[in-house]
């Protein structure tokens, strides 16, 4: 097989993957007797179409940015972490019992330790699977998707039996007290002139966009993360060179699950203002998505994520428009998985093919 | 906790392992030809709404069954291409499908029935309805076996005993012919089975056909037989329960029938909180029994119980050597 | 028995990999009833063209015939059905299957297992009986030796009804006495009527085995003569294409205090086997100690141990100092604190880091240098690079861009990188093992002169090949491994292959001060 020059096999491979996932959804539209034209411009008009649009869009872009970091960051170090969503939802628990903990005399301290609990909490809930990989060979895959389920169960529990207030029926913890509330983005002075009704999107999304610079920096900045991305590539490799198998497994994990556990400061602390049942809402699993679509770097991580906050903002349009049903972004998001992900290889033959055509056509250049 | 009590529990628990044991069989097919699949979830979700929609609108669970094979099929014809031709990573083609059964089963079911992603209820023979066995009535009398088979073995839908059926045969199959013998070749050693001139690419498909199979009984057992109808995410982790359970067994089918059964009982457990309580005399919560299957899983997966060893050449595509 | 008729001939078989031309408009026959061995570097394309035989590969151009017939080759199925059997270099066997399983496996009669585990039980009596090739049929191919997997190949092919046999490097892996026996059971065979085709590397056995030989060179076919009317030093010149010297210039060795002491070490592998079964012995600065054998017989966990890679017992002193052997300060960063250096036997596996750049490479397991680092978070990458431009220089690595990925370079050249990174931490010790292993003949020159380099520059080396001819022109001092012990030490100016060879088999050799 021809190789790709790398601008194709790093922009074009994942546009194409893109497309193909397109295709097959508006197939699916039109098999389930629906109009993809008109489905793409009612969720373009709602994600992107106006400024209230783009207040929730870039809200779900933040939970993904942190999800989508926290699959990349395992996936360096070769770990398939597919319990973002219990440790998302772990990283909830973290921040309702900080923000509840105290009455916040400003949102900046809550901010900081609500960030704080959902990560430790996240990690916390990664270290169990990590240790399991590291020391007894369980495969993390397995044990992480266990795990999700056990969170929920958990917090069920926690929330019907714990932390529900007397006197309340459904199951979710009390509301925050007012000193947690973190500034929307039509709260802050000069974005207020843009987003001049209220969105969900909050200032958590700075900090989703600065622990992408910290990822990034890590892995290919410092000694930790070169070891984390040698073990990644060859285990054997990283023995002979003395890395410590345990140690990277465990520390790319806790990582992991730590950002995980941070989107939870998006949605729960951000625009719920209380622990609700399913916090997470999937977005753990949309990690995986972001992050292949991504090519597991930081920068494509925050383009993905803001593609995946259309599709799901979009998405949600199209329930509330049209008779289409919500899940309509759950099979994308399947469609980009396959593509991106398994099916890759096709997308590059099929590159690697239209490339070669082009250069028997240009005499010399062959 | 009286006899009487213990059997309807024990009769739970075989309606209840009963799709586990198809899914794990199906995965036992797949693995055991070097091809991971954990993607059981997506097609047994995809067969239940399928057989649920087509047993409702035929009025018949067998064309329901049928469908619900196909469907299954297909998923595992996309697996397959991911996997074997495109040689593509094994543990994300399933996830990718499962997610893709998830949404796509719920935009057919709204679409074709606008009840909310739910196929309408089955009744008459759009299900599979309870056999009761020759003498359970007869044999009623005999102190404690009586019963165990008029309560237990007895009663139950068609599906349940071709489950049970599947187990000495999968056994048969893979140790007794010459695809079984293929089949446990292309998974521990792949280059062996191509250069003794066989398709390495066949063999695999072929066993991701019974995979499909298999899940789709699976999921047409849901919803023809287990419960009346397809409802949205209706098959809860199970396909995720049965991966657990072929680890279990070590993807052995005579201990895959063990494993299915175990976690079938805990999840009959975890329909009686008041029984578990009375029996061990605190008050456990539904959601540690709802979980309970999946811890278990963890411990079995860390090793405590045995050491599972894998087939050789599992989630690596094969690719010829120069 | 020859009857002048021709097995096989090739007409004109080319086959390109990307850029690379494997074979290049190759012919080629074999007459039937004799053994005909192909003789070539590595790399030089001998394996692909077999591959084409066996229908693994199909050649871009020209014409294969078997017996006198033009036959097309597309799949393994269509060279058994014409009566090719292949014996691997890798044993194309299932582990967990019997002999008999695996003897079947794609020859089975109908559908059920039964009646074919039956008939083969009965025809594999025959073959051993015929061919002095005995194996127990119920036997797990896990359990048996390297040399009895050999023959259940040779009986895959055999029950096969297989007429002209192909052995590629089929004696990398055994011991002299396994691959005596190898080439009796191959007598037999050609006796039969059977045409055997022997790829291999080693002169030794081309002149022993064959009937005739074919040397082929970088793709091409150069030359293709009758063993009798032939030298070992015409082949060896028409295989690499210019007169070779193997000896390696060299002072005699000057050895200082000793470096490493090695004391009753054991090391037992992950199914508690006790792969090493207590070695010892000393190095002594300016000294290279070489350990000689087959492959498999405890020198890789030798390294390993020594390398910080595998736990082990015993005691083990580097400069006066005890080193840890199992738990905290055993790893491969302690070691290289330590000042051992090591070239790993398999750079792939181990050595590099293929999806890496070079430079990357470069700080692979020195990434705790204060030199690449720019403060007490952040590594210097650019300094980094800078090094690395400079290494490749030195040690002649092209194409010198340290941006590159190491899996682009060329094998000599990865090994290079290699080599440059262990040599110039400047260490008391180094371990090496197979240096030249699938490196080019200029390449090689470099390494071993390296190597040299290293000791007179007062370092004690650890060198460990199966390459007899490399143990023998580098080594101070030799030493003989076989099932995890020492046989003797020698002095290579006092020894030859053939003393050992009988060492390797574990047959001779009285301990030799240490």
């Amino acid at each position: 097989m021809d190789r790709l020059p790398r601008w194709a096999d790093v922009a074009l491979v994942p546009l194409i993957s893109l497309l193909l996932a397109a295709i097959i959804s508006a197939l699916v539209l039109l098999s389930i007797g629906q109009s993809p034209v008109e489905a793409f411009d009612v969720m373009v008009d709602g994600a992107l179409g106006s400024a209230y649009g783009w207040g929730y869009t870039l809200y779900y872009t933040t939970s993904f940015i942190f999800t989508g970091l926290s699959v990349t960051f395992a996936f360096h170090a070769s770990m398939f972490n597919i319990g973002g969503e219990g440790q998302a939802q772990l990283g909830g628990l973290g921040v309702a019992l900080v923000a509840l903990a105290l009455p916040w005399p400003h949102w900046t301290l809550a901010l900081a330790a609500a960030t704080l609990g959902a990560a430790l909490f996240g990690a916390a809930w990664a270290a169990i699977p990590a240790y399991l990989q590291a020391r007894r060979g369980s495969h993390i895959v397995i044990t992480t998707i266990m795990f999700n389920y056990i969170a929920a169960a958990f917090l069920v529990y926690l929330l019907v039996d714990v932390l529900r207030p007397a006197g309340q029926m459904d199951p979710a913890s009390a509301r925050f007290p007012e000193g947690a509330h973190l500034p929307a983005l039509n709260d802050i002075p000069g974005l207020n002139l843009i987003f001049t009704k209220p969105v969900p999107a909050n200032v958590t999304l700075f900090i989703a966009l600065a622990m992408a610079v910290v990822v990034w920096a890590i892995l290919w900045q410092t000694r930790l993360g070169y070891q984390i991305r040698a073990f990644g590539k060859s285990e054997p490799a990283a023995r002979y060179a003395g890395i410590n198998p345990t140690f990277i497994i465990m520390v790319a994990m806790l990582m992991s699950g730590a950002l995980a556990g941070m989107m939870s400061v998006n949605n729960v602390m951000g625009e719920a203002e209380r622990l609700l049942q399913n916090s997470s809402e999937g977005a753990g699993f949309i990690g995986i998505a972001v992050a292949l679509m991504g090519r597991n770097h930081p920068f494509g991580v925050v383009l993905a994520a803001l593609l995946f906050g259309f599709l799901y903002q979009g998405g949600a349009e199209l329930g509330l428009w049209t008779s289409i049903p919500i899940e309509m972004r759950i099979v994308v998001q399947g469609l980009v998985i396959l593509f991106t992900g398994a099916l890759d290889m096709m997308v590059r033959m099929l590159l690697a093919r239209i490339f070669a055509l082009f250069r028997s056509r240009q005499p010399g250049v062959a | 906790m009286d006899y009487a009590t213990l059997l309807q529990i024990l009769d739970t628990t075989l309606r209840l392992a009963t799709p586990l044991l198809f899914a794990c069989l199906a995965g036992l097919f797949s693995e055991r030809s070097g091809i991971f699949d954990i993607g059981l979830e997506g097609k047994m979700l995809a067969a239940a709404m399928a057989s649920g929609a087509v047993a409702f609108l035929t009025g018949s669970a067998w064309l329901g069954m049928l469908a619900g094979i196909g469907a299954s099929l297909v998923f595992a014809a996309i697996h397959g291409l991911a996997s074997i031709t495109f040689r593509g990573n094994q543990l994300i083609s399933g996830v990718a499908l499962n997610f893709l059964a998830s949404g796509i089963t719920v935009l057919v079911a709204q679409a074709l029935f606008g009840q909310g992603g739910r196929t309408p209820p089955l009744s008459g023979a759009a299900r599979f309805n309870p056999i009761t066995l020759p003498f359970a009535d007869t044999l009623q009398g005999v102190p404690v076996l009586g019963p165990l088979y008029r309560e237990v073995i007895s009663g139950h839908a068609l599906p349940v005993y071709l489950a049970l059926a599947m187990v000495p045969l999968s056994w048969w199959v893979l140790n007794r012919t010459r695809f079984g013998l293929r089949l446990r070749a292309v998974g521990e050693n792949p280059a062996a089975v191509d250069t003794a001139g066989v398709s390495v690419v066949g063999l695999r498909y072929a066993a991701l056909a019974i995979t499909g199979i298999l899940c789709g009984l699976a999921g047409a057992y849901m919803a023809t037989a287990l419960q009346a109808g397809f409802g949205r995410e209706m098959t809860a982790g199970r396909g995720y329960i049965a991966l657990a359970a072929l680890i279990f067994a070590k993807w052995r089918p005579v201990a895959a029938l063990w494993a299915c059964l175990l976690f079938g009982f805990f999840q009959a457990l975890a329909l009686r909180p008041d029984v578990v309580q009375a029996v061990v005399q605190v008050k456990v919560p539904v959601p540690f029994l709802d979980a309970l299957p999946y811890i278990l899983t963890v411990v079995v997966l860390a090793g405590f119980i045995g050491k599972a060893i894998p087939p050789r050449a599992g989630g690596e595509p094969y690719v010829k050597e120069r | 028995m020859a009857d002048g008729t021709l097995a096989i001939e090739l007409k004109g078989i080319s086959k390109a990999f990307g850029p690379v031309q494997a074979n290049r408009d190759i012919n080629f026959a074999v007459p039937r009833g004799t053994i005909h061995g192909i003789i070539g570097e590595n790399g030089a394309g001998k394996s692909t063209l077999m591959s084409i035989l066996y229908g693994f590969y199909k050649a871009d151009a020209g014409q294969i015939f078997i017996g006198g017939k033009p036959t097309a080759i597309p799949d393994s199925q269509s060279a058994i059905r014409a009566g090719i059997g292949m014996v691997f270099q890798h044993f194309k066997l299932v582990q967990n299957f019997t002999v008999l399983e695996n003897v079947i496996l794609g020859a089975e009669e109908g559908q059920l297992l039964n009646r074919s585990l039956a008939k083969a039980r009965k025809v594999l009596e025959g073959l051993s009986r015929d061919y002095d090739l005995d194996v127990d049929p119920d036997a797990l191919i896990e359990d048996l030796s390297v040399g009895h997997q050999q023959r259940v190949e040779i009986l895959k092919a055999l029950y096969r009804q297989a007429d002209i046999l192909i052995l590629d490097e089929p004696t990398g892996v055994l011991t002299p006495a396994e691959a005596d026996h190898l080439f009796r059971i191959l007598e037999g065979l050609k006796d039969q009527g059977k045409t055997i085709i022997l790829i291999t590397h080693k002169l030794r056995e081309i002149m022993e085995a064959t009937d005739n030989v074919s040397v082929m060179r970088r793709g091409t076919m150069v030359a293709t003569v009758k063993t009798a009317g032939t030298s070992p030093e015409e082949l060896a010149e028409l295989m690499v294409g210019r007169k070779v010297l193997l000896e390696v210039e060299k002072k005699p060795a000057t050895p200082g205090a000793v470096v490493l002491k090695v004391e009753d070490l054991r090391v037992s592998d992950e199914h508690k086997v006790e792969r090493l079964k207590g070695v010892s012995f000393e190095i002594r600065a300016g000294e290279i100690l070489g350990i000689a054998g087959v492959a498999g017989n405890g020198q890789s966990e030798l390294l390993a141990a020594l390398g910080g890679m595998m736990r082990a017992t015993g005691k083990v002193t580097l400069n006066g100092a005890e080193l840890p052997l199992a738990g905290k300060g055993s790893d491969g960063q302690s070691r290289r604190r330590a000042g051992i250096a090591h070239v790993p036997e398999d750079r792939h596996h181990y050595g590099l880091i293929l999806d890496f750049t070079a430079w990357e490479n470069v700080a692979f397991g020195y990434f705790n240098e204060p030199e690449y680092q720019k403060n007490a978070l952040f590594m210097d990458n650019a300094a980094l690079r800078e090094d690395t431009r400079r290494k490749m220089e030195k040690y002649d690595v092209r194409p010198p861009i340290p941006g590159l990925a190491a899996k682009s370079f060329s094998g000599g050249n990865q090994q290079k990188i290699v080599v440059a990174r262990e040599m110039e931490q400047n260490p008391d010790l180094l371990l090496v093992g197979q240096p030249t292993r699938g490196v080019d003949i200029g390449a090689i020159e470099f390494i071993h002169n390296q190597i040299v380099a290293l000791r007179d520059a007062g370092k004690a080396v650890l060198l460990v090949s199966v390459e007899l001819d490399e143990i023998l022109s580098l080594s101070d001092r030799i030493a003989v491994m076989f099932d995890g012990r020492l046989m003797g030490f020698r002095d290579p100016e006092k020894t030859d292959e053939r003393e050992l060879g009988m060492m390797m088999a574990g047959m001779a050799g009285q301990g030799e001060a240490a």
